[in-house]
């Protein structure tokens, strides 16, 4: 058998010079991206630096120097740091409440969404695009942008951040939730039909006991994402612990203690949350719920 | 002329699945429908149902065309035709009367369903159903928790709930084993008998039609090919409806528990075979 490893006829030369060839050109190309990516990163580095205000490079020792601040202040006055914690609290339910109702009304709004775009379910299979961009362009325009839109036109407050953190999460919740629709079995769907049940009492009683684990986990997971966001949107005048924070965390007003509290309560808040919302999807994936 | 199907046609792509398939039923009986996997005889059944659209031909019951039926009503001849499947079918993680009820879908408020609020005297009737069918005990469970008979028992019931002219049953033995088997052809039987509904069945076996059905129907190719008692379905046309060869054996695949038990009538099968 050695024979077959070891013996090089005149068509094996010809592969093997071939082979190399492309090789080579293989390695040219990669070596061409390469360089054209360490291109970019250089110049758009130093176009960044030279527009940069104070500079790159004497900004990035004081990088540490701001926390540094705020950890300092902070200490000093750890005293208050407990009636901080309830100063704030409220402003913290306010953000935890302003995620809760937008993902429900999300998950709501995408579960329909998300029965009109999924193959073999659609109530008009000829719309599947259209809805599938339709939940495109919700999840391609940032809270932020629908946010700073709506306190523009109805005033600051929770309820323009709901809406815009609602719109969002269905844009994203239903293209998720279409996935798991996917995967549903049409047998019982199939089963409703021939009793002559309606569209919406197939979707509901053939589909969403199948698929509802799934979405329930997935709610539970733009629930955190939610949060977050809901609090962000507090910077830009739609209340709750964002609001609180934006004011503290300003330059120069002392208030560094204030806005190391509102950090704790965020950071709790957020891991509270993120260990409830594990657990149960653990047990809803997990088959034993 | 309580049912009578006239050239009914359906084609996938250039496949013809059903080919101008006619034949009419004066009154209540119970048919059976034999043949080969891909003869048609599904398709047939879901075009009554209207879960599949013939392309040309006319079904009429009591003397209506239900092929051209639209939305409210064509889901109002879909409530007086009940289905039963090969796989049952069912919700799996609903439970056994929820699925029951399922039957009266098309006679109550989408939004009252929604919320599942079926009137008491509803949820008595399917239990009675239940019992009727020996599973009123498994009520309470869920339908992916009862075994494969039981599931098609369940299926029946749903069936029956919707108080039906037709109950088609599309293979409805095929996924299940001989004892279950005939526990589920028994069942379809008292019900054409003493309800006296007109039951047709697609069966993959010749015994089963032989045994329970009034009237047998054999397809080949998506065309009938056999149209007469159960008497007239002999070996011979056996094989022509299956296009089999003299090895074809109706012992050999079949579901009943008699035919593995008497191996002299599997000999005389035989005999004939050689004849």
């Amino acid at each position: 058998m050695a024979e077959i490893s070891a013996h090089s006829g005149p068509g094996t030369t010809d592969i093997r010079a071939h082979y190399l060839e492309l090789i080579q050109r293989k390695r040219l190309y990669g070596g061409l991206t390469l360089s054209i990516f360490a291109l970019l990163m250089v110049s758009g580095f130093l176009l960044a630096d030279s527009r940069n205000a104070g500079g790159f490079w004497g900004g990035i020792l004081n990088i540490f120097d701001f926390p540094a601040q705020v950890i300092g202040e902070a200490s000093e006055k750890i005293a208050l740091m407990p009636g901080h914690l309830v100063t704030f609290f409220p402003a913290l339910i306010e953000t935890i409440n302003i995620a809760a109702v937008s993902t429900l009304v999300g998950a709501m709004l995408g579960t329909v969404l998300s029965l009109l775009s999924t193959r073999g379910l659609a109530r008009y299979p000829r719309m599947i695009p259209l809805f599938r961009r339709l939940m495109d362009i919700m999840r391609a325009i940032p809270e932020i942008v629908i946010a700073l839109v709506l306190i523009f036109v109805l005033g600051g407050g929770p309820v323009p951040a709901m809406i815009a953190i609602a719109f969002h999460t269905a844009g994203a919740l239903g293209k998720l939730f279409s996935e798991v629709n996917e995967n549903a079995s049409l047998k019982p769907v199939e089963g409703l039909q021939s009793v002559g049940a309606t569209w919406l009492q197939r979707m509901w009683l053939g589909v969403i006991p199948q698929v509802a684990p799934n979405y329930l986990s997935y709610g539970l997971l733009r629930f955190e994402i939610n949060i977050r966001a809901s609090a962000i949107l507090g910077f830009v005048g739609a209340g709750g612990i964002g609001y609180e924070l934006k004011n503290a965390i300003s330059w120069g007003q002392g208030k560094f203690d204030e806005a190391a509290a509102i950090f704790v309560l965020l950071f709790a808040a957020i891991v509270v949350f993120d260990q409830i919302s594990s657990h149960f999807r653990n047990r809803l994936t997990g088959g034993k719920g | 002329m309580l049912l009578s199907v006239e050239n009914v046609t359906k084609t996938f792509g250039r496949n013809k699945a059903v080919d101008n398939v006619s034949f009419a039923l004066e009154k209540s009986a119970m048919i059976g429908i034999i043949g080969r996997s891909g003869a048609g005889k599904s398709t047939f059944l879901r075009m009554v149902n209207r879960l599949t659209d013939a392309i040309t031909g006319a079904i009429k019951f009591d003397g209506r065309d239900i092929l051209h039926l639209k939305a409210a009503e064509k889901r109002a001849w879909q409530s007086d035709c009940a289905m039963i499947f090969q796989q049952f079918n069912l919700v799996p993680r609903m439970d056994v009367v929820s699925n029951v009820l399922h039957g009266t879908l098309n006679r109550r408020s989408t939004f009252a369903t929604m919320f599942n609020l079926y009137p008491q005297g509803d949820i008595h009737r399917a239990i009675d159903i239940l019992d009727r069918l020996g599973i009123a005990e498994q009520a309470p469970k869920r339908a992916e928790a009862l075994s494969g008979g039981q599931q098609q028992r369940v299926a029946i019931a749903r069936a029956l709930m919707q108080d039906p002219k037709i109950i088609l049953a599309d293979e409805p033995i095929a996924s299940l084993d001989p004892m279950n088997a005939q526990v589920v052809m028994q069942a379809l039987r008292r019900i054409h008998e003493e309800d006296g509904r007109m039951v047709i069945a697609n069966l993959h076996t010749l015994d089963t039609a032989r045994r329970y059905c009034d009237r047998v129907i054999g397809m080949r190719g998506g065309r009938i090919v056999f149209d007469g008692t159960p008497d007239q379905l002999t070996t011979g046309v056996a094989r022509d409806i299956y296009g089999a060869d003299a090895s074809f054996s109706e012992a050999a695949t079949s579901t009943s528990i008699e035919a593995l038990e008497t191996p002299a009538e599997r000999a005389v099968h035989q005999a004939e075979a050689t004849v």
